[in-house]
């Protein structure tokens, strides 16, 4: 895991509660046509409680009350799990802190008088769509390229016909806990999209019902990176650093036998 | 529409008897399917499973999700697991135990037909979405592992570690995505439902909008399926994702869909409470803590002590006071009120004292931390998060949070709606939890509804009614239209300035403190009041910025809010209407000595459908009677 703890914005320590003052450079972009901006703002006194998100909501009243557009931002479920919030604070994917997305930041990690600069994932897979907003679909279309079991409604055998040791359930679990978020493909530099289609390739490689179309499906996700546009691995395991779910890259060098 | 429709409740012993009205269903022939279309709303379990089942059965599907991909739906933080009956010989358990444990758990307010018909499919369930990949938890010997959930006397709830409705989630999804990437599946994202088609009475699309354009699009089909959800966020803070809404279902109604059992609203007595004015969420931390943790509050109201510095005599353990058999593990309603009463009586702790503790003091002492710290690693280290306190150094502060609503759309036993060819599963509809939801059975209802039941109901309705398909220029559509276009029109012209989040934060505050944990009848009449100027101030002081065009989350919200208004005076007037205690709905006026919930199968042992009849007209109330054969209403009692 790179911790950058110096231009983190991290306070030293834990709980620093009370209320604190933040500076916000966040990236302002009304169309995606429009080259887009840094816009500064100040958080006077906000309480140390609060998420980062939930510090942008308070700033998203201010601006609505002075007339203002509010910044938009991806957001659901506030409790790490939907994968739709996911953007760049000082550089990194979700925030410096490890095994997190942006929505479980909380402002008392902050020092007081901090500068935040928010900006959205970049990379030509993703397209602009609207502040900190790109649209990630190409992620869904990957998974409709081949990753799934192709069975029927009706037609499942019972579910013990196959059986599972405990160690291979639990390593297929791990994989099988990628969110989409996107923050993988963000943080690399050929903006590849290798961790989030090998734990994918991996989740269902591994458990006997993903064998019939393993090869198949290995080489058809991996097309399919392609046409979207994602780069080829770039070896520097940036993506395994910023994974909400600490998906390990070991699973790319694993990929690299599969479907061949 | 004059009185109840049908149930068309199954004849016969309740047991097969979903087998045996599925079997009697009309078919269609492969080649007409390909010629219909289905419009799916929602892409949480229920939708996602269908919209993949009706795929794979060959009809043209049309998808519709307000998230950014169908992966992100709610369901996808389910945490605990979904039960079921799958019947071996040491265990114990069976189909009947599930099904008594649902009709006992809904406080015999749900339909006996419908309970066993869940418990029937819920084995099935498994067998799906085993096939599907989903990696559930193993024993050693690698068959299924399953655990005890919820006051379950058997170990019945499959589980993927803490995150059993993700996993489940991905299988639905991927399943989805299989059939869009076929082509069999038009998947259209970031769409909102704004207002439901009907043409003579029948259901036949949806207007939605599009969430970054702003353009109002019309979707027709021969059927429509609504698995939006439930409306647990009318309370603005609850467990649920920021973006869940009840506008679909809110919609329907006013186009002429009942809504039934408004206000069975789920309270969930451990979650995380509320600090600021702009926190946004209350995140659920799994009862299993209550095993472990102590509850308690100081004796002294209003002692602001740290509670390091409270000594022992000074601490009141009032769940192990007044419940001394069941202690810290009465069920979550009864847990919920004590720690209400207490907070109102002065002794809660917190912010606005709004707060229990949970303590592990105890239990660390007992057992060791390392044990303790073992087996709610993942919890602890959540809660420290959230609040930057240790919880193995001090108690955790925990409070009632709603999270689960079994109120919505009345359907029949075939998932349909009053609205022909409406058809509404998962939490969306008022289904099978009766007045109370077990634990891990929100998630096998709506893999159920979405997999096994709909798919079968959707194809008889479409074999008995081959509509022709209506254009988008037909008049339904267009009037249909120029509602949203009038409703965008109206919030974007109020002119003021304040934010729609005030006004939601507002409405939760007022919808917890009326119809929350606990109501009586001039407390609901009161927030009928307090509602009413609300919505005054909603409609004359409401800031929107920016236009109908391009992105616009405000006015996303704003449009939900308005829903929320209207749903939330249906719930007081449904929870005033009700004059008993059960499952969730406690009346304080109906009420044991010993401060028991008591209902009254004399006169409520019926589901209320409530009928729209125009704005600023009285709904009308109906009530469908339930019959229970296969087994009798009993009272509970944990004293």
């Amino acid at each position: 895991m790179t911790s950058r703890p110096t231009d983190s914005g991290l306070a030293p320590g834990s709980a620093s509660r009370g209320s604190l003052s933040l500076n916000l450079r966040v990236w302002r972009q009304e169309r995606p046509a429009d080259p887009g901006g840094f816009q500064s703002y100040r958080l006077e006194q906000v309480s140390a409680d609060l998420s980062l998100l939930e510090a942008l909501d308070q700033l998203n009243e201010e601006l609505i009350a002075a007339g203002e557009r509010p910044v938009h931002f991806d957001h659901d479920c506030r409790e790490g799990i939907c994968g739709s919030c996911g953007f760049l604070v000082n550089g990194q994917a979700h925030g410096a802190r490890a095994a997190t997305t942006v929505c479980q930041l909380y402002l008392r990690q902050f020092t007081d008088g901090a500068t935040l600069t928010l900006e959205p994932w970049r990379t030509r897979a993703f397209p602009a769509i609207q502040d900190l907003v790109v649209d990630r679909s190409a992620l869904d279309r990957l998974i409709g390229a081949g990753g799934y079991c192709s069975v029927n409604t009706g037609q499942a055998p019972d579910g013990n016909a196959n059986l599972v040791g405990q160690e291979l359930a639990a390593s297929a679990f791990a994989t099988a806990t990628c969110i989409g978020c996107g923050a993988c493909v963000a943080s690399c530099r050929n903006a590849s999209a290798s961790l989030f289609v090998a734990a994918k390739l991996a989740h269902l490689g591994q458990l006997p019902q993903g064998q019939p179309e393993r090869q198949k499906r290995a080489r058809s996700m991996r097309q399919q990176m392609a046409v979207e546009g994602f780069g080829s691995c770039s070896s520097n395991l940036e993506c395994e650093a910023v994974c909400p779910k600490e998906i390990s890259a070991d699973w790319i060098s694993w990929m690299q036998r599969e479907g061949r | 529409m004059s009185g109840l429709p049908d149930p068309r409740l199954p004849a016969g012993p309740i047991a097969d008897a979903w087998r045996r009205t599925s079997e009697g269903l009309p078919l269609i022939s492969p080649l007409r399917r390909r010629q219909m279309t289905v419009l799916v709303v929602g892409t949480g379990l229920a939708g996602a499973s269908a919209a993949a089942t009706l795929a794979e059965q060959g009809y043209r599907v049309r998808v519709l999700s307000f998230h950014d991909s169908p992966r992100r739906a709610h369901s996808v933080a389910a945490q605990g697991g979904i039960n079921a009956a799958r019947a071996r010989a040491v265990d114990g358990d069976s189909v009947s135990r599930l099904f008594a444990d649902t009709v006992r758990g809904g406080d015999f307010r749900a339909r006996e037909a419908g309970c066993q018909r869940l418990a029937e499919i819920s084995s099935a369930i498994i067998d799906q979405c085993v096939a599907q990949g989903v990696p559930f938890a193993r024993e050693y010997g690698g068959t299924l592992a399953t655990r005890s959930f919820g006051g379950a006397l058997v170990s019945r709830t499959f589980y993927a570690r803490g995150q059993t409705g993700q996993q489940l989630l991905y299988g639905a999804y991927q399943a989805l995505m299989r059939q869009v990437a076929a082509g069999r599946v038009e998947l259209l994202c970031r769409r909102d439902l704004l207002e439901l088609i009907t043409v003579d009475g029948v259901a036949r699309g949806a207007v939605c909008r599009h969430l970054l354009t702003g353009a109002l699009e019309v979707h027709t089909a021969q059927a429509v399926v609504l698995a939006s959800g439930g409306y647990s966020n009318v309370y603005f803070l609850s467990t649920n994702a920021l973006k869940s809404n009840a506008s679909a279902i809110w919609r329907a109604y006013r186009q002429g869909a009942l809504f039934a059992n408004p206000c069975f609203t789920q309270i969930h007595p451990t979650c995380i409470p509320s600090g600021d004015v702009y926190q946004s969420k209350l995140t659920l931390m799994s009862e299993s803590l209550r095993n472990d943790g102590r509850v308690w509050l100081p004796a002294l109201a209003g002692d602001e002590r740290p509670p390091a510095a409270i000594p022992e005599a000074e601490r009141d353990y009032f769940l192990e006071r007044q419940y001394p058999a069941y202690g810290n593990m009465v069920p979550r309603d009864v847990a919920s009120r004590r720690a209400r009463e207490l907070c109102n009586a002065g002794h809660g702790v917190g912010p606005g004292g709004r707060s229990v503790y949970l303590d592990l003091r105890d239990a660390i002492a007992r057992e060791g931390r390392e044990t303790i710290e073992a087996r709610y690693g993942n919890l602890l280290a959540m809660y420290e998060r959230i609040t930057g306190d240790d919880p193995i150094t001090t108690p955790m502060r925990i409070y009632p949070a709603p999270h689960y609503t079994m109120g919505g759309l009345w359907v029949d036993y075939q998932l349909m709606s009053s609205i022909p060819g409406l058809f509404v599963i998962g939490e969306a509809n008022f289904s099978e939890h009766g007045a109370n939801r077990l634990g891990a059975s929100a998630l096998m209802q709506g893999l159920a509804d979405g997999y096994f039941i709909a798919p079968s109901t959707v194809t008889a309705w479409l074999a008995g009614h081959p509509t022709p398909a209506i254009t988008d220029d037909h008049p339904a559509c267009r009037e249909a239209l120029d509602r949203a276009r009038r409703r965008i029109a109206a919030l974007l012209q109020v002119g003021g300035r304040r934010p729609v989040d005030a006004f939601h934060r507002d409405l939760g505050a007022l919808m917890m403190e009326r119809c929350g944990i606990s109501r009586e009848a001039s407390g609901l009449r009161a927030g009928l009041q307090q509602l009413a100027e609300l919505q005054q101030r909603f409609d004359s002081e409401l800031g929107v910025p920016g236009s109908a065009e391009g992105p616009n989350p405000e006015l996303d919200k704003a449009l939900r809010v308005a829903d929320f208004f209207g749903l939330a005076q249906l719930m007081l007037r449904d929870a005033l209407a009700r004059e008993e205690s059960c499952g969730a709905h406690f009346r304080e006026e109906h009420q044991s000595a010993e401060g028991e919930a008591r209902r009254d199968d004399a006169n409520f042992a019926h589901i209320a459908a409530w009928e729209f009849r125009g704005d600023g007209a009285e709904p009308l109330r109906h009530g469908e009677d339930l019959t229970f054969t296969a087994l009798q209403p009993s009272i509970r009692s944990y004293r």
